[in-house]
């Protein structure tokens, strides 16, 4: 596809430019709004009772002493709430055998993980309600637990929802060529390993947060949240409250922080939805950061059997693995908790030219938090299986891991075409990114160092990945299988009386910059200065329908849509100023907020719309302008539209301590078009540092009975500013030929994959050891477990 | 639990009275009470930073002090800070370096690095670092934080 290339270099272009946020100013001054901040009257404070139990029978809840609990007006139980919810199950018609159990958002008969609600109580403040959910005699009667995925399809496990018949939710097989065959050759290397991929959760700074207010005048429910998807969020809560979907406006201001974790339906949320309905005033529900570690989603928890073949040449002749995840006690609705296992199978290996491929991967239930979708879904895992064993093989035949890369990875002049798993893929250049890396980080004199250091007692490695980042998805990843996710957007524009641009677009702001994007396409493509452009989304009373912000799909989608109508706003004023200045539309255009010619300014936008908007007198009778212009995109003939990145890692491991310190890090990302690069530096960059987490610091510790053992922020380590690295980001643009703007998405890359790059990098600095470590995080103790220390 | 207690704290400039709870910690009296929404809580037991504010000119957990600690106190917030003209040139060196992403964080960062920029330390990276290690940033990567504390530093404009 092609467009007018002049929006891309004409005097006020701002797409390719790293623009300030106009919105960070009142961030900075303390002037945003998170849902906590807003203050209604009469406003109801919910505090939950959860479950201190993995699996429990709910015998008897007595909230006789809770409810004559000072300002306590009332307390809730999951059967107050059935009929009143219409329960949700998290199945997708696509994701064939996938089962889960309807769920309530108040446990009714059984508690199925720790955390669950079993009571909710309003009060009048959430000290209150706090109190008084202490008072509440819960009998609840503790059964046996499966909470260890690997043992939870056991003959003698206990199956969670005996109705199902079996704790296993749902499994797939990918095979491709003979792997078999590849694996029996005698002239191949085999390297094979067992990984382990710890559960962490997102650590939202602002937890989870919802306000509702029911007006019964109008039967219209408004619900404030803090969220990534408001129109998702409105057909959930008008289907599962029995409203009208038009009467359900739901509202996404400033999100402190979401990465996937605030895309999913929570019974806290939505029970604070239905009380706010049953009782006729506001109702606010702010998860405090035990409620968070409890109820948010987890993430990752993957056991991976993986093996892989290489011949002597380094081509890689055969890749095999068996993935096993736990998804806690339901399939999360309504995108699944199925997704991170088909995005694994998806997505492993794809950098690659793979002849024989086969992988398994099965979810299963147990009684633990649910698990689902978290920022670079499925993407640690996969890059990790694919690039950690390749370099492993690598170091079996003698190869430099840069050169095996080389050589196996796909050339960047053969594209379209499809990887093992069947992903299209197009626009890509993985030889280019790592070239870039490799020129970038002098990784000559790096191994010159490291061998020096070494000589000393000092184990430092590097190590790499190269990936490939699902974004831009289609209707193929939810819409397909029924789920009320839109993969289109919408952007409106309205030239105002003033000849500012009011934009209204159905992606969400979560920090990315999504705002800041869209009005640099707008000014740019329309031709105002980016000052006199003032955008609003997450409101689905105002906002074109949508789907918001996650996958990484904000810029590309969200994008492209913004594009279009500010080209078909630009044509509707050119056609009234032609009118105007009696001149055809092809002598004209929009620069700097005013209308011009061969000769200069003619017009002001602002004159133009004061006489279309107040002197509609002075217009040809036949010509009936709007001034506003809406269009909606959505990507066709891919499922999703892949990135592509090269990253490394070079980090010193302290074989007394266990610690593992990252020196530098490196990432090349090519996302297409980068509409302001500084913005994509900065996506990358707090993914890396995310993904460091998950390499070397998160985890959600369990005990054998299903107890979170940390949940707290004391003691579930995420990455604070004194042990992260500087990191480097570069940029390659490699534009997708699926729209005019070219630009892909930036947020999964670093999460998903860093991880790789650092294990890798690890065991480069444990290799002379004769130690390998093959579980995240590698935390200390069990960096010593490897080397036998301990 | 019922007993009250009255407590009047300046915050920002404002003389604020009310009676309280003994249990109600600062930063609730801050936005609750006060009305003063900039700053946040992020962990309630002092390990995030997101609720850091200025107590009598010192950098303090909001969330560890009790309001009735702070009767006759003098207290400066993200709000109080943008209103006194102060922090100026670090505001401006987070918008250049983009050093916020959603911004849940900022008001603690603001008053943790202006603390350290007016102690007059010195710009190295590390010694940054190790001074902003207590407040957590879950977008960023901090990278872009350090950088604007060190380019106001370097500026020698002051914070």
């Amino acid at each position: 596809m092609t467009g007018p290339a002049t929006i891309f270099d004409k005097p006020n272009a701002y797409i390719g430019k790293s623009v300030s946020r106009s919105d960070a100013r009142r961030l900075l001054e303390g002037r945003g709004r998170f849902v906590d901040d807003i203050q209604l009257p009469r406003t109801l404070h919910a505090a939950f009772l959860r479950s201190p139990y993995a699996h429990a029978e709910i015998v008897h809840i007595d909230s006789t002493e809770a409810e004559t609990a000072p300002g306590v007006v009332r307390v809730f139980k999951g059967e107050d709430l059935i009929g009143v919810v219409e329960p949700y199950v998290g199945i997708l018609t696509h994701l064939a055998g996938l089962r889960s159990a309807p769920q309530m958002p108040i446990a009714v008969d059984r508690a199925r993980w720790q955390g669950e609600p079993v009571a909710m109580v309003v009060a009048s403040t959430r000290g209150e309600a706090e109190d008084a959910a202490e008072l509440i005699a819960a009998d609840l009667d503790p059964i046996p637990e499966a909470c260890d995925a690997e043992t939870a399809l056991d003959e003698d496990a206990p199956v969670i929802h005996p109705e199902l018949g079996t704790n296993l939710a749902w499994e797939r097989l990918v095979e491709v060529g003979d792997t078999d065959a590849a694996f029996s050759r005698d002239d191949v290397h085999v390297a094979e390993r067992t990984f382990r991929f710890g559960r962490h959760t997102g650590v939202t700074l602002e937890p989870r947060s919802a306000i509702a207010e029911f007006n019964p005048a109008e039967g219209k429910l408004t619900f404030w949240y803090s969220g990534q998807a408001p129109h998702m969020m409105q057909f959930i809560l008008a289907k599962h409250l029995g409203l009208v979907e038009e009467n359900v406006r739901v509202v996404a201001h400033d999100v402190g922080g979401s990465f996937g974790i605030k895309i999913h339906t929570y019974g806290d949320e939505i029970a604070t939805a239905a009380v706010a309905r049953i009782m006729g005033r506001p109702v606010k529900f702010v998860a405090d950061r035990f409620e968070s570690f409890l109820s948010d989603i987890h993430a990752r928890d993957h056991v991976v059997n993986a093996r892989i073949a290489m011949e002597r040449n380094g081509l890689i002749a055969g890749l095999e693995f068996d993935d096993l995840s736990g998804i806690g006690p339901y399939s999360m609705y309504p995108r699944t908790s199925a997704i991170e296992m088909n995005q694994v199978l998806n997505l492993t290996g794809a950098p690659y030219v793979l002849p024989n491929y086969r992988a398994r991967g099965r979810v299963v239930f147990q009684n633990k938090n649910m698990m689902c979708q978290y920022r670079a879904v499925g993407h640690p895992i996969a890059m990790a299986i694919a690039d950690c064993l390749l370099e492993d093989a690598a170091a079996g035949i003698g190869m430099d891991p840069v050169e095996v890369r080389r050589r196996n990875l796909m050339a960047d002049d053969g594209y379209p075409r499809t990887s093992a798993a069947g992903m299209k893929l197009d626009d890509l250049s993985h030889q280019r990114t790592l070239q870039e890396l490799i020129d970038t980080m002098d990784y000559s004199g790096l191994r010159i160092a490291q061998a020096e250091a070494l000589a000393n007692g000092i184990h430092r490695g590097i190590g790499f990945v190269s990936m490939v980042e699902v974004t831009n998805p289609s209707p193929m990843f939810y819409g397909v299988g029924g789920a009320p996710i839109a993969s289109q957007d919408g952007a409106s524009l309205r030239l105002d009386a003033g000849g500012g641009l009011r934009i209204s677009s159905s992606i969400t702001e979560q920090g990315q910059g999504t705002n800041t994007i869209l009005a640099q396409i707008a000014a740019g493509v329309f031709g105002v200065p980016i000052e006199r452009v003032t955008v609003a989304t997450g409101d689905t009373d105002t906002a074109p329908y949508g789907g918001g912000t996650w996958a990484s799909r904000g810029a590309g989608i969200g994008g492209e849509a913004m594009l279009l109508a500010a080209h078909a706003l630009k044509e509707q004023v050119l056609e009234v100023a032609a009118s105007m200045l009696q001149t055809t539309v092809s002598a004209l255009d929009i620069r700097e907020g005013m209308i011009v010619d061969g000769g200069g300014a003619r017009i002001s936008l602002s004159d133009l719309a004061r006489t279309v908007y107040y002197r509609g007198n002075e217009l040809p009778s036949d010509l009936n302008p709007e001034l506003v212009a809406t269009r909606h995109f959505r990507v066709t003939g891919f499922p999703f539209v892949f990135t592509n990145g090269a990253m490394a890692a070079h980090v010193e491991v302290d074989t007394e301590t266990g610690l593992v310190r990252i020196l530098n890090f490196w990432a090349v990302e090519d996302c297409g078009r980068a509409i302001n690069p500084r913005l994509v530096e900065e996506q990358v960059r707090g993914g890396i540092v995310q993904g460091i987490g998950g390499a070397l610091y998160e985890e959600c510790i369990y005990s054998g009975d299903g107890q979170l053992q940390n949940a707290t922020m004391e003691d579930y380590l995420v990455p604070m500013a004194a042990e992260m690295p500087d990191i480097v980001v570069k940029h390659v643009e490699t534009p997708t030929k699926t729209s005019i703007l070219g630009a892909k998405g930036a947020g999964e890359a670093g999460t998903g994959g860093a991880p790789a790059a650092i294990m890798n990098a690890v065991n480069d600095a444990l290799r002379p050891l004769d130690a390998s470590i093959w579980r995240m995080p590698m935390t200390p103790e069990r960096i010593l477990k490897a080397l036998g220390r301990i | 639990m019922s007993r009250l207690h009255r407590v009047t704290i300046e915050i920002n400039g404002e003389q604020v009275t009310a009676s309280i709870a003994a249990r109600v910690n600062l930063i609730d009296f801050i936005r609750t009470e006060a009305g003063f929404t900039g700053s946040h809580l992020g962990c309630e037991h002092g390990v995030c930073g997101a609720c850091t504010i200025e107590v009598d000119g010192a950098a303090v957990r909001g969330c560890l002090m009790l309001a009735v600690q702070a009767d006759g106190a003098n207290v400066v917030t993200v709000e109080g800070l943008a209103g006194m003209g102060r922090a100026k040139n670090l505001r401006a060196a987070f918008l250049a370096e983009n050093a916020l992403q959603c911004g849940y964080c900022t008001p603690g960062m603001l008053v943790s690095a202006l603390e350290y920029i007016e102690s007059g330390e010195s710009s190295d990276r590390a010694t940054i670092r190790a001074h902003m290690a207590g407040n957590y940033c879950r977008c960023t990567g901090y990278q872009a934080i350090v950088d604007a504390i060190a380019a106001v530093i370097e500026s020698g404009e002051g914070a």
